[in-house]
């Protein structure tokens, strides 16, 4: 039972509040960005989206590889013009569709 | 037994924990920012969620400077033994108070080519300006309606004109060139009969790009108009002199100098007499123009930073401009799509504003976490437009939202400089490989063709 509680003191000494500031994991993905790069936009199987502009200071290029016999994103390339969350952001964003339907990925919200 | 099973496993489990008070700690929002979570290298700080591996480089030297070691030691006694107030007449510890702070306002005038009696001290530059044009306005508020300044002007003078503008008076706010520079003809016709101050910017804090004093001077004395300037920046670094300048108001700032933070000066030319409007009201103080007690120490800090200034300004000026030229070189060498913000002709050295095309200024500024500047772009303020300067030097959009802005001091160092050069270009590809916008044009697209959606 003392064992328990130590390892209850243990968890909730991980709960750091830190300042409200970028979160670590927005740092990660800044430091380290997975999927960066572009896919022939000639491929019939890549579809490309371009959003944003360089007045609003963001701009995104997304672009995924989609399996056509079976509908599902196989991969994905970033590509942004933008602050720290931007990048995060995108970056976080082609993990997240990879391996799921088209119509799954429609349902991915910014909230 | 078991008991001694118990307390071993508490021992153990408890000694793996830190201190539990580091939790409490957290808690507590004055400590939130100073505590560093326990991590396995000691030398390591987080803070903001960024771990950094030692304190970065300091390069910005326009927000504010280090205080000089002889600057504090200067200002030392006056903390600990001679901590009497100025204003005191009857004992040893206000005569002694007094002296040194008129010292101190002679070493200030002897800089900028005045007479120590033109001299009032105040908490810092912003208070200077917010007396020079509030208080010159509301003085001649009977007469003089008008004022002029410029759209690249610091805040608080931005500021204080808005605040006139809602009590009943009229402002201009000049444009300048992509240069930076203010339009002399442009100023010359903007001058009304009903104008009663001028106030442009010595050197400016965003991108130093310095104005035609002496020209802008000789207009104001043409037309009779005060002549304020905000010479914060320019105090110590250029050659200043009021009577050259034909300047009646002058702000300084105590901390760009290698001063102390929170104290400034104000210059109020005696002949002919400027009046203002106190805008702190009080026991009388600084011949009435500004009340409180004088802080001895900042003051002396001022005092001793301007006499320091005086005599090793050419030294400084030579030894900055060496070290901008590195800085630059060194950035052009590796790297294309380089701009200098602002003249780089009329410009102090140690004020080195550039855009890195198709990088955004804030991402930039993440990855450059071992070096300390500041940007202009639209992250680091508020709401989502770039700094208002640079819009007014009519930088194109996509350039004014990667603007960093590089500041070099009298403790600048040149390993500083390359390894500040070597973190830069490192980021900057780094950002560069992950931009769209440099992708479309190594593709040869136009990207100024392109229709954005905005969103």
């Amino acid at each position: 039972m003392l064992r328990q509680l130590a390892s209850k003191r243990l968890i909730t000494q991980r709960i750091q509040i830190l300042p409200r500031f970028y979160h670590e994991k927005v740092i990660d993905h800044f430091n380290n960005p997975r999927n960066v790069g572009s896919f022939d936009k000639n491929d019939p199987a890549v579809g490309t989206g371009l959003v944003g502009a360089p007045a609003c200071g963001d701009v995104m290029k997304l672009q995924i590889k989609v399996d056509d016999t079976t509908g599902e994103i196989v991969d994905a390339r970033f590509k942004t013009f933008g602050c720290g969350s931007a990048i995060a952001s995108s970056s976080v964003a082609t993990e997240w569709v990879k391996g799921k339907q088209m119509e799954e990925v429609m349902t991915i919200k910014n909230t | 037994m078991a008991t001694k099973l118990l307390a071993s496993a508490l021992r153990q489990t408890l000694n793996k924990t830190p201190a539990s008070s580091s939790l409490h700690r957290c808690l507590s929002t004055a400590a939130a920012l100073t505590t560093a979570p326990p991590s396995q290298n000691d030398e390591a700080m987080t803070i903001k969620g960024l771990k950094i591996s030692a304190r970065p480089l300091y390069l910005d030297m326009q927000a504010t400077s280090p205080v000089d070691p002889r600057v504090l030691d200067a200002m030392l006694p006056y903390y600990l033994a001679r901590y009497g107030n100025p204003h005191s007449r009857t004992h040893l510890y206000g005569w002694e108070s007094d002296q040194a702070v008129e010292t101190a306002r002679s070493q200030i005038a002897d800089l900028i080519g005045a007479s120590p009696k033109e001299i009032v001290f105040t908490s810092g530059a912003t208070e200077s300006n917010n007396i020079s044009v509030k208080g010159v306005m509301k003085f001649y508020k009977e007469k003089k309606r008008h004022v002029v300044t410029t759209q690249t002007e610091h805040k608080c003078v931005l500021d204080s004109c808005r605040h006139l503008q809602q009590e009943g008076f009229e402002v201009t706010y000049l444009p300048v060139g992509n240069d930076g520079i203010v339009d002399l003809e442009k100023l010359r016709g903007s001058i009304r009969p009903d104008t009663g101050l001028v106030s442009v910017m010595a050197v400016n804090n965003e991108i130093g790009v310095i104005q035609p004093m002496e020209e802008i001077g000789k207009i104001c004395r043409e037309f009779n108009v005060p002549f304020h300037t905000d010479a914060a920046q320019a105090l110590g670094k250029i050659p200043v002199d009021v009577d050259r300048w034909n300047v009646s108001l002058m702000s300084l700032s105590g901390h760009k100098i290698y001063g102390p933070k929170g104290v400034g000066a104000l210059y109020m030319r005696r002949r002919p007499r400027i009046r203002v409007e106190a805008q702190m009201n009080g026991g009388g103080q600084e011949r009435g123009i500004r009340s409180g007690t004088v802080p001895t120490p900042l003051v002396v800090g001022m005092g001793a930073a301007c006499e320091l200034a005086k005599k090793e300004m050419g030294y400084d000026e030579e030894r900055i401009r060496g070290l901008q030229e590195r800085l630059l070189n060194g950035v052009r060498a590796k790297l294309d799509g380089v701009v200098v913000n602002g003249s780089v002709e009329r410009r102090y050295a140690g004020n080195l504003n550039l855009s890195f095309a198709y990088v955004e200024g804030e991402s930039l500024l993440m990855g450059l976490k071992d070096v300390a500047v500041s940007s202009g772009s639209a992250c680091t303020s508020a709401s989502l437009e770039p700094s208002y300067v640079l819009r007014a030097l009519g930088v194109d959009e996509d350039m004014a939202h990667t603007s960093i802005r590089f500041g070099i001091g009298r403790f600048t160092t040149e390993e500083e400089i390359d390894r500040a050069v070597e973190l830069t270009v490192q980021q900057v590809d780094k950002l560069r490989e992950m931009s769209p916008l440099y992708e479309m044009v190594k593709e040869g697209i136009d990207i100024k063709q392109i229709q954005w959606s905005q969103h």
